[in-house]
Parts: C-alpha cells; structure tokens; sequence
C-alpha cells in the first residue's frame, strides 16, 4: 500500500535566542550590523545563538485509515512536527510529501472572533480551514446539528460558554472532511454524549480510509484511540510501532524502569543472611513478561527470592505507587500453603495476581519486600523496582462505559449496578386512578 | 514550503474536487491515492515564485477576513456604518474651522471644504490602511502559529476592508459636490480629466498595498516599525497636500515635493475633481513608486513569511 504521509529525514532547527526573545528590535539588528565586521574579524568567536534541533532526523510514513498517535514529553517536537506537517513553519532539511489535504484541528476554534456570531464564525473559520464557501453552504446545517447550539447560533460567541465554544469550533473542524486528519487533544471536549459523537466522527474517518494523526502527551488517551504510536524525544524518534510496544518503551523511558529486574548471585541484590532476592517481574495471563496491561486482563506480581537459612516465616509482599509517589496498596501474601509456615532453604516464586476490571489506567510502580510478621521485621525492601502500565483501547467494554474523557482515581473496579425505580407521584396518581377505574 | 510544480498542483486541484464531491454523506467518500503528492513540504530557498495558484485557492478567505475585518469594526457601536459618513465628515469639518477660515490657507479660489475633502479622501484611505496593516499580522498571530494560508492575505484583507469606507466617502463626495454646484452655485465643471479618475484610485490601492505588506512583514520582526510608523505618517500628511492645494507651495521646490509619490496622487485626485491642470511629472513619479513598492514588498514577503510562525 502507499502511503498518505511520507517524511523523510525531517529537521528543525530553532535558534534558542529567536525562541526567548519572540522578536527583534530594529536596535539589536543595527548593532549586528556595527560589529559585524568585528566578528569577521574573529573568525573564532563563537555564534551568538545557541542552536536546537527540535526534530531531528525523522522519518516515518503513515497509510491511509491508520490512527497514529504521537507521544513525548513536552518539548519533544510534537507541535513542532504539526506544524511542520501543516506547512505553518518551514523544516530546515528534509522533506514530508502529503498525498491527501490535510485538515488540522489544532486548539480547535482558531480564528473564531468573540463578537462575531456562531453562524459567522461558522463561515470564517471553515474558510481559514481551508473549505470553500459552497462547501461550508452546503453543510452548515449539518455542522450546526452536530453542536447542539442551534438556539444561540445568531449570538456572538463571546456570550458562549466554553464548552459551547468548544462544541462549535469541533464541529466545523470535524466536517472538514480531510484526507488527513490531525487532532490535537480536543477530546476532553464537552460532555459524555458529545465525547461519544467525536469518536464515532473519528470512527466513520477512519473507515472513509481517512487518516488521523492524535497528538498528546497523555498517553491513556493515546492509547484508547490509536492502534500505532510513534514516541518522539528530544527531537528523535524513539520509538514506532503497535501501541503497547511504544507505550511500554515511553514508560521504560520515563519512569527509568523496567518490567523485570534480576540481581545476580552474589551481588549486591536485596537481602540478609535470612533471605535474598533474585528478581521481580511483571507477568501477564500468558505467562509473558510485560509492562503493558490492558485493563480488563489480570496482572501477575512474581518476586524470585532465596531462603539462606531455614524455620524463619517469611512473608512477601508488595508495595504499589503511582507515578508521583502515592501510596496506592500494599499486597501481602496470602497462600494458604505457606500462612505461618516457616520456610526450608531452596528458592521460591511468589505472584500475586490483581484481577482485570480492577486497577485504572496508568502507570503504576512496584516494590517488593519480604518481611517476618512477629515480630515485624523486614528483610529487604526493593522499593520501586519495576513498573508497569495499565492501559484501555475504546473498543470493548470496560468499567468506563460510554464515558471517553479522562477518569481519576487509582482503581476503576467494573462494579454490579442495580435500580429500584419508583414512579413520581402523578404517575402513581395516574396508576392509582386507573386501578380504581 | 514550496509548491509542487504545475502537474503537481494541477492534481492537486482534481483531488479536492473529488473530495468536495463526497461532502455531505460521510461513509461514501473513500479517496484513492494519487501517484504525485499534493504537497512537498521542505525548506525553501529565500527567493521563490509567487504562489499564485495557492492564493487562487484561498480567494475565498481573503474576502472572509476583510468581512470579518468590517464587522468587527462597527459591532458594538451605536451608530455603526454611520461612522465610517460621519469620521471624513468631521475630520472636514475640523479642518475647516481652524484651518478654512481661522488660518486662512488660501483654496486657490475653490470653497475650502472640498479642497480638504478631496485630499482627506485618498489621504484617510491610505493612512488607514497603512496603519491598520501594521500590526494585522501581528494580530493575527493564532491563525498564523496555527493553520496554513498565503499569509499575503492578511495584510490584503486589512486593505481590501478599508475600501468600504473609500467607497463610502466618494458617495458622500458626490453628494457635497451636488451641494456645492446646485445649491451654493458654484461652478463646477466636468472634464475629460475625471477619466484619469479610476487609474489614480487603482494606484493608490497598490501603493498603500505594497507599503502595507513591507510594514506588515517588518513590524512582525522589529516591532519598532508600529511604535515609528504614526510619527511617520504624520509627518507625510503634512508634507502631502491634504490639507492645503498645491498652490500653496512655492514654484521651485515643487519639483522635489513630487517625489513624494503621495504628493502627486492626492493632488490628481483633488484637480480630476475639482479641475487643473495634471502634474505628469508627479503622476510618472507616483506611478514607478507604486511599481517599486510593489515588487520590493513582494520579494520581502516572500522572504521574511516563512519565518513568521517562528518569530510572531
């Protein structure tokens, strides 16, 4: 198949001094002008500017119907590569051949104007989008129905709410009917039922063999939508590729940590004369080592320790925290086999399995530890050594329901609901009248 | 960002075509890919052709922005489009006063006010348009850091706005000259001069076009060009001759006041009208002025744009 986007060693260089200082002032360059031949003079003398690359040798291409999500820190180049991609700033080498227009939704509602109204902004905006004005005639009503605002449509948007706002300038946009699509998180954009009708709009995108290209440093929201992701760093790519495969290397990047971790014999591995550990690993339901997990599947703990001396009972456990720190549970071992049992020498594996539907996405560090209870000792304690990343595609069902945007919490459990339903008081009015009749 | 050559853009043309095709239903539009890209998107050398092709595409956008320009203008005001009748209209009325009849500046015979209204009629338009471009691309930074468009068109757009107001105050100056010659009797005679009429109103557009895009595509990098610029143009109206004829200035400097390109123009404006005798040489002087502004703001913006999402 041939592809709709193809960029080719793609480089962007920004002066670091044009990035801080927004602009010059006809002063700076006059004085550049005075010295000049100075600096001429010094040949040695270093440039004034300090240089970056924001994208560096980039290459990837993408087909069409493909979601590719694009993730990195900020100031990884994303916008950068947008905008390079959106023909709004130059590449200074390289090329990128685009086989399809391309539409982007970049902080959608650009160049609407606050004292212009709906059906004004309506028509300016789709004409800076790029439609022309029969284009926009043609489906107004749609676009218009496709917000839900049709009452306010005559009245200047300053008067909107935000999330009206939002609604309107995501309608235009998503009507553009591109062959490329280029979003940039819009999608915590208005409520439930709204999120719903963008991502069937994006759906009925993909399956016109349109392509979209998601934006965003939040990679559950990444994650949800896309099948491909392409990791940018520092200007680089990191990585491309299936969404868990680059969702596990961004984890790996980010959170300097891995799925496993094994010590050698006679290392410096955790541990006393009592006991030691030999490694810990994340397992899926496959029995494979990962650190990607989707949310509806189980996730196995498995720590590897050494008992060096027998009779003492040992008891492993795990410590799990968030990304930032938060003490999210403590697991402690519940094997009936060994409850209070004091252990022989040899070597054990321990897992602990925390149910599917359970944790919510996101990722999540991991210690282990393994401790005698009474009296409380610890043996050793490798805190966070590994971690893992629990992530949620938007197809199938999951504890999120028909909800797209962002869900905090640590757990998300997928909970059995029930209804009592008792009807208003007319109604049992009407129901009462009705029996006596 | 250069543009594909014409094979390329020609194609690029037939695909939008058949996409616009399948607007409306969603499901029935599948495109096929075409063998050359629409697009090849890399560094561009400093001098590249105008896009013309590009800009044929996005007509329809500078006519959007040079409405929205006119709407935001007048929305929230009591009085809206009345204001752009009553600004020239004042701006008569003060001159008179202080200038017509308190300073006496001599009218070479005519009445006072239409003097001052047939130099305030380019005058404004040129004046408006200049400083209204200075900081339209500046204004416009979101659109710019975000969506493609021939950037040319903003400061074209600010131009193209101001022409409703030029439009206006000629309909206005139809309506004093009735006055004048039928109520107050003056005589006022038509000559084959008020031809020569459309071709200076042409001129002035394209010189206040080609300053504009210069002052534009400047003040997006040396934001001193906004902060100068009104001193500036201060300064021409006094050396023009807005507020008093050219008679007023002596014979032998005439020459060098005529290389001011304004000069000539506002002076023809005033002698298609009012009658006189044209200046050619003025005129000619207007004329390479407008030509050189042109294709030096030409070769500037084309320079200095694709930098201005970096810079703005």
């Amino acid at each position: 198949m041939k592809p709709v986007i193809r960029v080719q060693n793609l480089s962007k260089q920004y002066r670091i001094g044009t990035l801080r200082a927004g602009y010059q002032t006809l002063r700076d360059v006059l004085i550049d002008v005075i010295r000049l031949p100075v600096r001429r003079a010094r040949a040695t003398a270093p440039s004034q500017y300090t240089t970056i690359w924001a994208l560096k040798d980039v290459n990837f291409e993408i087909y069409p119907g493909e979601v590719v999500g694009i993730i990195g820190e900020n100031g990884a180049g994303k916008s950068t590569l947008l905008k390079v991609l959106s023909q709004v700033t130059e590449p200074t080498t390289g090329q990128v051949e685009l086989y399809g227009r391309i539409g982007s939704l970049l902080e959608v509602g650009t160049g609407f104007h606050p004292e212009l109204t709906g059906r004004e902004n309506v028509y300016l905006n789709g004409a800076i989008l790029g439609m022309r004005r029969a284009e926009i005639e043609h489906k107004f009503d749609e676009i218009v129905a496709f917000s839900e605002i049709e009452a306010f449509i005559d009245t200047p948007v300053k008067f909107y709410s935000s999330g009206m706002y939002l609604r309107l300038a995501f309608s235009v946009a998503a009507h553009l009917n591109p062959e490329i699509l280029m979003i940039d998180e819009v999608l915590a954009v208005g409520d439930a039922a709204f999120q719903r009708k963008c991502l069937n709009k994006m759906k009925e995108i993909r399956e016109d063999g349109r392509t979209i290209l998601f934006v965003s440093h939040n990679m559950q929201a990444v994650t949800r939508l896309c099948k491909r992701l392409i990791y940018l760093s520092h200007g680089v790519i990191v990585d491309d590729g299936p969404s868990d495969q680059v969702a596990s290397t961004y984890l790996g990047s980010r959170l300097q940590s891995t799925s496993e971790k094994r010590w050698e014999i006679n290392s410096d591995a955790p541990g006393n004369d009592i006991t030691r550990l030999c490694s810990v690993r994340i397992r899926n339901e496959g029995g494979e080592t990962t650190d990607t997990i989707d949310i509806r599947r189980p996730v196995g703990i498995e720590m590897e320790f050494e008992v060096l001396e027998p009779g003492h009972v040992l008891v492993p456990n795990y410590h799990f925290t968030s990304e930032d720190g938060v003490y999210v549970f403590v697991a402690t071992d519940q094997d009936p086999e060994w409850h209070r049992r004091p252990r022989p020498t040899g070597r054990y594996i321990s897992t602990a399995w925390i149910p599917g539907n359970f944790l919510s996405e996101g990722a999540l560090r991991v210690g282990a530890a393994v401790s005698t209870m009474s009296p409380v000792f610890v043996h050793f304690f490798a805190e966070s050594v590994i971690a893992f990343q629990v992530v949620e595609s938007h197809e199938g069902h999951s504890a999120r329901g028909d909800y797209a945007g962002p869900m905090p919490g640590f757990v998300r459990p997928l909970l059995s609901w029930t209804t009592q339903f008792q009807p208003s008081a007319d109604r049992m009015s009407e129901v009462l009248v009705g029996e006596r009749a | 960002m250069a543009l594909p050559d014409t094979d390329n853009a020609l194609s690029s043309t037939k695909t939008n075509r058949i996409t616009s095709t399948a607007i409306g239903g969603s499901s029935d539009g599948k495109f096929s890919i075409p063998d050359k890209p629409l697009v090849v998107i890399k560094a561009s050398r400093s001098w590249t052709a105008v896009g013309w092709i590009d800009l044929w595409h996005y007509r329809e956008l500078l006519y959007f922005l040079a409405w929205r320009d006119v709407k935001v203008r007048y929305k929230q005001t009591l009085l809206g489009v009345v204001w752009v009748v009553m600004q020239p209209l004042l701006m008569t009325l003060i001159f008179t006063v202080f200038l017509g009849m308190l300073a006496r500046v001599p009218a070479g015979g005519r009445p006072y006010p239409l003097v001052v209204y047939t130099g305030l009629l380019p005058w404004t338009f040129f004046s408006s348009a200049i400083l209204g471009c200075t900081y339209s691309l500046v204004g416009n930074a979101n659109l710019i850091t975000k969506v493609y468009f021939p950037r040319v068109l903003i400061p074209a757009a600010s131009i193209l706005a101001r022409l409703l107001d030029f439009g206006i105050s000629f309909v206005l100056l139809a309506g004093l000259m009735l006055y004048y010659r039928f109520i107050r009797h003056y005589p006022l005679q038509f000559t084959w001069q008020l031809a020569v009429l459309p071709i200076l109103v042409v001129l002035v557009i394209l010189f206040a076009l080609g300053l504009g895009m210069i002052v534009s595509a400047l003040n997006v990098k040396y934001r001193d060009i906004g902060v100068v610029l009104p001193v500036i143009v201060q300064l021409w109206m006094f050396t023009s001759p807005v507020v008093y004829p050219l008679e007023v200035v002596p014979e032998r400097w005439r020459t060098l006041y005529f290389l001011n390109p304004l000069a000539g123009l506002i002076e023809g404006f005033r002698r298609t009208l009012l009658g006189g005798e044209l200046n050619r040489f003025s005129l000619a002087v207007s004329t390479v002025a407008t030509v050189i502004f042109l294709a030096s703001a030409t070769f500037i913006f084309r320079r200095t744009e694709k930098s201005f999402a970096d810079v703005i």
